[in-house]
């Protein structure tokens, strides 16, 4: 716990800061940006999260959301299904390429790595054929302005998807850190074969992190699509995987798994957003975005290292 | 009379609380053939170690050809003329035959181009010496494990070696592959060259030892000229000490047959089976030397080694166990022969530890009670005498004994019907250890069998009440508690009858 205090100390601060070097951080028009965004990328950081706290990875996350996004674009406007069952499909499409991820890891004994980079590459391209690489979106959202709700409203003046992150991060919380299957996840990430000579199958728990990893990127692909409204299957959601990855390891997961917290991957989302906002608060050239989040990320790694060698001397 | 090549006099090394060697001293003369004898843990392999410039010595000297040397590394040991062959080959079998003999001291051209055809013209010298039949720039990976020790054998000779260590070369080899073997260092001696020989097949020895060099415990145990090489003289003094049984005379075993296996095949020894049954409150003592398949067999009963055709009985009911979850159902658990790595997570804490193999027990509509876990936690750290400041504690913390303490707790709150100990003690201190013989006594009253693996003669003679032992994946002898005695359990951990 004591990671995600420090990490949450930093996002204070940078916080504060930026409200006294920029007073336009915390208009409400901004906050509410922030939040919807950190609505968005959150419950992408905790699907990511879960599949580190295994040891593994998914680097597909971000083509998945573009083939979503063209998919249900494609069910709703050109077929006019109803848009309860479009999500629905494409939610479970998602689930499914989770499980695909999952088998082909743990049976078929491929590195997580090679397998979602591939999974990265073949959505990517398929999103582009399948639209001859033109923009899909969904107009005014006749007839499915719930969908438009949910990803760009507000309630009481609370961006929705960050209800909805917070409403998933309570769940996930209960699973991740009080449930059977939560302790079965951090035991085969710390060590899976300790966990395989305590009655554990390994395999199938390692599937069902990367099936919940498939669950919440489609929830969040359905927001995210409305959000933008304009999916560009060669853009739509690029380099979302590696947000998502930023801030979970942010938030305290390590790549060799085993650790991790769903407040970590909380305040680990919200830093890297506020990172940007500030690039963008501050005038600092939006060329400089990707190196001051790889700076951060790179101090954040850098003291919790330094502090665990403290530790143990 | 040949001079002598090498000698090695009052070698000692001592290593964290373990004196390996203790002033041992060891001679072999130009073209002789040296077998070195002990049981496991007699400090053979430390001895060649030191030889070969791994690990270095805390006192004593070595002598080659008369001056004394140093061995600091492998480079040294090659200059002195010593090639070593592992038992764990070291070869690269992504390359080929002569590019492995000629390993980081490639002929070049230009400085930086593998003068290929020299590599393969020199090597072929040496395949040719140990009569080995095949073309230089074969991929090592085409080779089988045979091959590939005649190349590893032909790099130490292309090194001009004259003290040739071959440690347990023929442990992965079949009976024809053996004698090929044994031919090749017969002529190797007539040419010359001096060979360490370990081996723990006294048939072997016999066959072409000149002289057996036995250490136990880290010390000499005594030298047998060629004409004294006999079976009984080797155990005799392989063994050589009397047991001191302190343990408590065993409990009354009742005649039901709690578990039994029949025809059990492990991944190592495919083609070999073992059978066995083990009674209510019996502990069954399973000895034989390194590699026996002792620790297959019981990951294979425990369900994570992949066996096949196993009839597997618990309590006259016939079960199919295919993975650690069918056996933990069936009240089979294993005591991992690496509990740091295989028994325990090390950096959760003791209370999780404990549970994990039982979690759903400690749940209430679905989640996980912290407060029973801790219940039951404490109840076992306090029957099982766990050392620690709290149950919080992370289980890398606790000494070994502890820790052995707590992989026996995570099983004892399940009703075991069969338990496995692989090397329950080893690496714990005696307090501990005479704790971890009382639980099983304890357990094996109230009913439970006990299968026990250990390499300790003293754990097995003193705590099996009956003796399995094993010999290359198959189970060579039982002996009562009777007719138990070191010289029985190593003939037949060697495989005699």
């Amino acid at each position: 716990m004591k990671k995600e205090l420090g990490i949450f100390v930093i996002l204070a601060i940078v916080c504060v800061t930026l409200a006294i070097l920029s007073p336009e951080f915390i208009t409400a028009t901004n906050l509410q940006n922030n939040a919807r965004l950190i609505g968005i990328y959150g419950i992408f950081a905790i699907g990511m999260g879960i599949v580190i706290m295994t040891g593994g990875i998914d680097l597909s996350v971000g083509s998945v959301s573009a083939l979503l996004g063209v998919v249900l674009s494609m069910l709703l406007v050109e077929w006019k299904i109803p848009p309860f069952l479009a999500v629905l499909i494409v939610i479970l499409l998602t689930t499914a390429l989770g499980f695909l991820n999952g088998v082909l890891i743990t049976k078929v004994k491929l590195q997580a790595f090679i397998v979602t980079l591939c999974g990265l590459l073949f959505y990517r391209g398929l999103s582009r054929y399948v639209t001859n690489d033109n923009t899909k979106g969904f107009g005014n959202a006749e007839g499915f302005e719930t969908l438009k709700f949910l990803a760009s409203d507000n309630i009481f003046g609370i961006p929705t998807p960050f209800i909805l992150l917070l409403i998933i991060a309570v769940i996930m919380w209960v699973i991740l850190h009080r449930s059977v299957w939560g302790r079965y996840l951090f035991a085969v990430g710390r060590n899976e074969i300790a966990s395989k000579y305590s009655g554990i199958n390994s395999d199938l728990m390692i599937i069902s992190a990367y099936v919940v990893c498939g669950l919440l990127t489609g929830i969040a692909g359905v927001l995210l699509a409305f959000y933008t409204n304009s999916i560009s299957p060669s853009s739509h959601g690029n380099s979302y995987e590696l947000y998502a990855v930023a801030a979970a390891v942010l938030g305290g997961c390590s790549l060799r798994g085993g650790t991790g917290s769903i407040f970590g991957i909380l305040v680990g989302t919200a830093l890297l957003q506020v990172l940007r906002n500030l690039v963008n608060l501050l005038g600092i050239p939006s060329s400089l975005d990707f190196a001051v989040m790889g700076v951060v990320i790179m101090l954040g790694v850098l003291a919790d290292q330094l502090l665990q060698g403290k530790r143990q001397k | 009379m040949s001079k002598p090549i090498l000698q090695m006099q009052n070698i000692t090394k001592t290593f964290p609380g373990v004196k390996a060697l203790d002033s041992v001293t060891i001679e072999v003369l130009e073209g002789e053939v040296v077998a070195l004898a002990g049981e496991n843990g007699a400090g053979k392999s430390t001895l060649m170690k030191i030889l070969g410039g791994v690990y270095q010595p805390d006192g004593g000297q070595i002598f080659v050809n008369g001056n004394s040397v140093s061995i600091r590394n492998v480079n040294d040991a090659t200059n002195y003329g010593i090639g070593f062959v592992h038992q764990e080959l070291n070869v690269l079998d992504n390359l080929t035959v002569a590019e492995n003999v000629f390993l980081g001291r490639e002929p070049k051209n230009f400085g930086i181009i593998i003068d290929r055809k020299k590599i393969n013209t020199d090597s072929e010298i040496y395949l040719k010496r140990l009569g080995l039949d095949i073309s230089p720039k074969t991929p090592l990976s085409e080779l089988p494990i045979a091959q590939q020790q005649m190349v590893e054998i032909a790099k130490a000779l292309s090194l001009n070696a004259k003290i040739l260590i071959l440690d347990e070369p023929t442990s992965s080899l079949t009976l024809t592959e053996t004698e090929k073997l044994l031919s090749v260092i017969k002529d190797l001696r007539s040419s010359g060259v001096s060979i360490i020989y370990i081996s723990h097949r006294l048939g072997e020895i016999k066959e072409i030892a000149d002289r057996v060099v036995t250490l136990r415990d880290g010390k000499n145990a005594g030298v047998l000229q060629r004409e004294e090489i006999n079976h009984d003289a080797i155990v005799r003094q392989m063994v050589g000490r009397d047991i001191e049984r302190f343990y408590k005379p065993p409990s009354k075993v009742d005649d039901s047959t709690m578990f039994e296996v029949e025809n059990l095949r492990t991944s190592r020894y495919p083609n070999r089976s073992v059978s066995f049954k083990i009674n209510k409150g019996e502990i069954v003592g399973f000895a034989g030397l390194v590699g026996a398949g002792r620790s297959e067999t019981a990951q294979a009963i425990f369900g994570v080694d992949s066996s096949s055709a196993s009839k597997i009985t618990v309590e006259g009911k016939t079960t199919k166990i295919s993975s650690s979850k069918d056996a933990i159902r069936n009240g089979i658990f294993l005591v991992p022969e690496d509990r740091r790595n295989t028994g325990l997570i090390l950096d959760f804490a003791i209370r999780e530890n404990i549970t994990l193999p039982s979690l759903e027990k400690f749940t209430a509509t679905g989640l996980i009670s912290k407060k029973a876990e801790s219940k039951t936690s404490q109840e076992m750290c306090e029957k099982l005498n766990v050392k620690t400041p709290s149950i919080e504690t992370n289980v890398g913390n606790l000494s070994g004994g502890n820790q052995q303490k707590v992989v026996l707790a995570k099983w004892l709150s399940l009703n075991p019907k069969l338990l496995i100990f692989d090397e329950p003690t080893r690496g714990i201190d005696v307090g501990a250890k005479s704790e971890i013989y009382q639980l099983m006594r304890d357990l094996a009253e109230k009913g439970v069998a006990i299968m026990m693996i250990s390499s300790d003669m003293e754990e097995i003679l003193g705590e099996s009440d009956r003796i399995a032992v094993m010999h290359e994946g198959t189970i060579t002898g039982f002996l009562n508690r009777d007719e138990a005695s070191e010289e029985a359990v190593m003939k037949l951990a060697v495989g005699g009858q």
